[in-house]
């Protein structure tokens, strides 16, 4: 019943897209005020969308196997909080999920954009209604969440275990929400081109949007790596995975459109950047759906795999992208001031060298992402582009980055002159010998181990002495920066400091190493709800004389019968000791990893602050640089 | 003139990039290794170690005899130990042995074979480790025993005694 009323509530949403566009057109002809049905419709929209998400979640919850997507999703004995988030976690309903965001954003954009002229926001509509009927059409035709199944199976087919974790069941919805962020502030680019609105006024008004889906989205990456790091034991949290590039790819093109907004709402400078980061970022958000879910890519985030609806992505995709150049070409010109020019020593240009290096970034990532896919079409050739090349071609010029990014928030507008030279020259002194004195006592390369750490030491100090002299001016931007000085400084220490052992041991034995033994004590098993738990007793003794027991699990999952390995995990402000247990075929032998992994906390909470940074800006009323 | 251009070379790398996705999307993407026990080999065209002459996969193993496709290279330290069977395994004439060399360098692998003896008919060499995926190969050395165009079984890691006696029982 529940899939019923969802199934017809998703054809009358698409229906009243009909009577919005109809609105929008006589109401840009006849009237200066923006029609409120044209408000009303846009939120009927939302509300049979919500309906049908609800008659989603429904069927969930009651395990309904009639709906096909239920059937193939969900058991009856898996918690409800997973019933739930088992709606989104498959390709049907967090599309569903995303039209739903998508309408909902809508229709917040139309009520707070009340400042701005009617023209500009039907257009916006306008362009957004587009968008919000391609995924209509996508949804209905080629992924219908509401399949109806005769007869009724009586059990379902199960989550995937190594999505039933709870980081993960909030992972999708947060990043849709950046996702889907980017596409208002698309339609919105598209709309101010068109009706010649690209002011102050825009820059002020769709910063907030940009903020919005850029916290959104620093957020949801953050939660989909805590995942990769606790579920899937590898022992990592960031693998140049395809779907990760893909979602980091938006975020470096956001975070660029973020910066050139704070500058042109400033100055009306820097317009052309503007819009084209503007598509780029909800283009790009776009070419990541398709990557992922046409199965031209392999990951770990493997959805059922169609081409038909590949194909509609693509065509989709490429229909909005062809819009946006043509828009761009023929509506937008640069009618830059040339008293604005730029010196090289002041804000804007500093901005500049930041929108440069995000390119960069940006382009050496997605080469590594979709390059393969171009060779294996034209050569036939496999390869697989990994850690390594990402690695080379990025970390070096993180290091003018880091420098830029701890000179360049100094500056003044328009032209400045160096005053803090001294305070510099001790800073960038103090950073070096600290850095050095760290990697000296590690066997790695000096030289670049070295200057690499010096710059995000001198960037941590930098913006650390503005927390004490400047107190509350720039809050938010120092937090930001602040956060990824030390986001920096953990990703190079965990990389530089980080101990791994893997070795076979059986019950009883006890593995040596000059740093730490390990001791195999005993092997426990516990039935839970849905699974039943294999849990080994561990005693590490490191040198220093400190001790940790550790549990890793083994569960071996009834519905699908799916064997997953689960970390153990001790962390604390320094460290996290880190260990999985496998098994070993038909052997009385389990196969151990056991990683120390110092500063580790210190990645997530360096993101977190970086975001917080982002969300203070959001809330803040007046802006500021 | 010059906005034109730009704009001209940008539909143009949007078109292609379009093309090559739709193209993209009907490959086959299956990266991982597959057990291929039962089913027909995989084939390949690979040169051959030393002379390069071409050779395609099809052509070695439809022939009546067992095959053995052992996967190894100059640099693994099993294959050394496996080597003395296969060196046995040569005097069996039912069988025949084809060596699959894996991201080895010429030099290293004639010096390998001149000092243990060289066990394998044909030796084709997989310089970038393609092939060996396609055969759903876990590491170095595997071995794979072929009859009439189809695995029958597969060794992973050097082969012992054991498997010996077991490959000769099933020749027999």
């Amino acid at each position: 019943m529940a899939s019923f009323i969802g199934f017809y509530s998703l054809s009358f949403g698409l229906f009243f897209s009909i009577f919005i566009i109809l609105y929008s057109f006589i109401n840009l002809k006849n009237s200066e005020v923006l029609d409120k049905k044209i408000v009303s419709f846009t939120f009927i929209q939302f509300f049979f969308v919500l309906i049908s998400f609800l008659g989603l979640i429904i069927s969930f919850v009651n395990s309904d196997f009639s709906n096909e997507t239920v059937f193939n999703h969900s058991h009856t004995t898996k918690p409800l909080f997973y019933k739930i988030s088992g709606t989104w976690g498959n390709h049907e309903g967090s599309l569903l999920l995303w039209l739903l965001v998508l309408t909902l954003f809508i229709s917040i954009f139309l009520i707070r954009s009340n400042q701005q002229p009617t023209k500009y926001r039907i257009f916006t509509l306008l362009f957004q209604q587009i968008i919000i009927i391609g995924f209509f059409i996508f949804l209905i035709k080629t992924s219908s969440p509401f399949n109806y199944i005769f007869p009724k199976p009586n059990e379902g087919l199960g989550l995937n275990p190594i999505l039933q974790d709870p980081a993960l069941a909030i992972h999708p919805p947060i990043l849709y929400l950046g996702y889907v962020g980017s596409s208002i502030i698309f339609s919105s680019a598209l709309g101010a081109m068109v009706t010649s609105h690209v002011t102050k006024e825009w820059a002020k008004h769709i910063k907030r949007w940009v903020l919005i889906s850029w916290v959104f989205l620093t957020l949801g990456i953050l939660l989909g790596s805590i995942w990769a790091y606790y579920e899937l034991g590898w022992g990592g949290f960031w693998f140049w995975d395809p779907v990760e590039n893909v979602s980091l790819m938006p975020w470096f093109a956001l975070t660029t459109l973020l910066h050139c907004i704070l500058v042109l709402e400033k100055k009306k400078i820097l317009t052309s950047w503007a819009m084209i980061l503007s598509i780029a970022t909800f283009a790009l958000s776009m070419s990541g759906t398709f990557l992922v879910r046409s199965g031209i890519l392999n990951s770990v985030h493997t959805f059922a795999n169609d081409p038909e609806r590949g194909l509609f992505i693509l065509i989709f995709l490429f229909t909005l992208i062809f819009l946006s150049i043509f828009i761009f070409i023929f509506f937008h010109s640069e009618k830059e001031k040339i008293e604005n020019n730029f010196f090289w020593l002041s804000k804007e240009s500093s901005i500049l060298v930041n929108n440069w290096f995000m390119m960069y970034f940006l382009s050496v990532v997605l080469i590594g992402t979709i390059y393969p896919i171009f060779l294996e079409v034209i050569t036939a050739n496999k390869i697989s582009v990994g850690p390594p090349f990402y690695n080379k071609l990025i970390i070096p010029f993180l290091i003018p980055f880091l420098l830029a990014m701890a000179i360049g928030p100094k500056l003044n507008w328009i032209k400045s002159d160096f005053k803090d030279k001294f305070y510099m020259i001790i800073f960038l002194m103090i950073s070096f010998l600290l850095s050095a004195l760290i990697i000296k006592e590690f066997d790695i390369s000096f030289l670049i181990n070295t200057i690499l750490v010096t710059s995000a030491f001198f960037l941590f100090f930098s913006t650390l002495r503005e927390f004490f002299i400047k107190r509350l001016k720039n809050l938010s931007q120092n937090i930001a920066h602040f956060g990824f000085s030390l986001l920096i400084l953990s990703v190079l220490f965990n990389n530089i400091f980080s101990n791994e052992i893997i070795t076979n041991l059986k019950i009883g034995e006890t593995f040596r190493s000059d740093k730490f033994t390990i001791n195999f004590e005993n092997i426990d098993q516990e039935d839970e709800k849905n699974f039943k738990a294999i849990i080994g007793k561990f005693n590490v003794l490191h040198t220093d004389g400190s001790s940790d027991t550790l549990n890793p699990e083994l569960r071996i999952y009834n519905q699908p019968n799916i064997i997953t390995s689960e970390a153990d995990i001790k962390t604390n402000l320094l460290t996290d000791k880190f260990m999985t247990m496998n098994y070993v075929q038909n052997q009385e032998y389990f196969n151990i990893r056991y990683q120390v992994k110092p500063f580790m906390i210190w990645i997530w909470i360096s993101v977190i602050l970086i975001s917080f940074g982002g969300l203070l800006s959001f809330f803040k009323k007046r802006y500021e640089i | 003139m010059k906005s034109k251009v730009i704009t001209i070379t940008l539909i143009l790398f949007f078109l292609i990039t379009f093309v090559i996705f739709f193209k993209g999307l009907k490959n086959p993407n299956l990266y991982t290794p597959i057990s291929n026990q039962g089913k027909e080999v995989p084939s390949f065209e690979l040169k051959s170690l030393g002379d390069n002459t071409k050779i395609i996969s099809e052509k070695i193993f439809r022939g009546n005899k067992y095959y053995l496709m052992n996967i190894w290279a100059s640099w693994c330290i099993p294959c050394r130990d496996e080597h003395k069977i296969l060196m046995d395994l040569k005097k069996d004439k039912k069988i025949e042995l084809i060596g699959f060399n894996y991201k080895d360098n010429f030099k290293n692998a004639t010096s390998f074979l001149k000092d243990l003896g060289n066990p394998y008919n044909i030796i084709v060499s997989d310089k970038d480790g393609i092939a060996s995926i396609n055969w759903g190969a876990y590491g170095v050395p595997e071995s794979f025993l072929i009859h009439e165009n189809k695995i029958i079984k597969r060794f992973i890691g050097p082969i012992n005694n054991e498997d010996l006696l077991e490959i000769k029982k099933i020749i027999r």
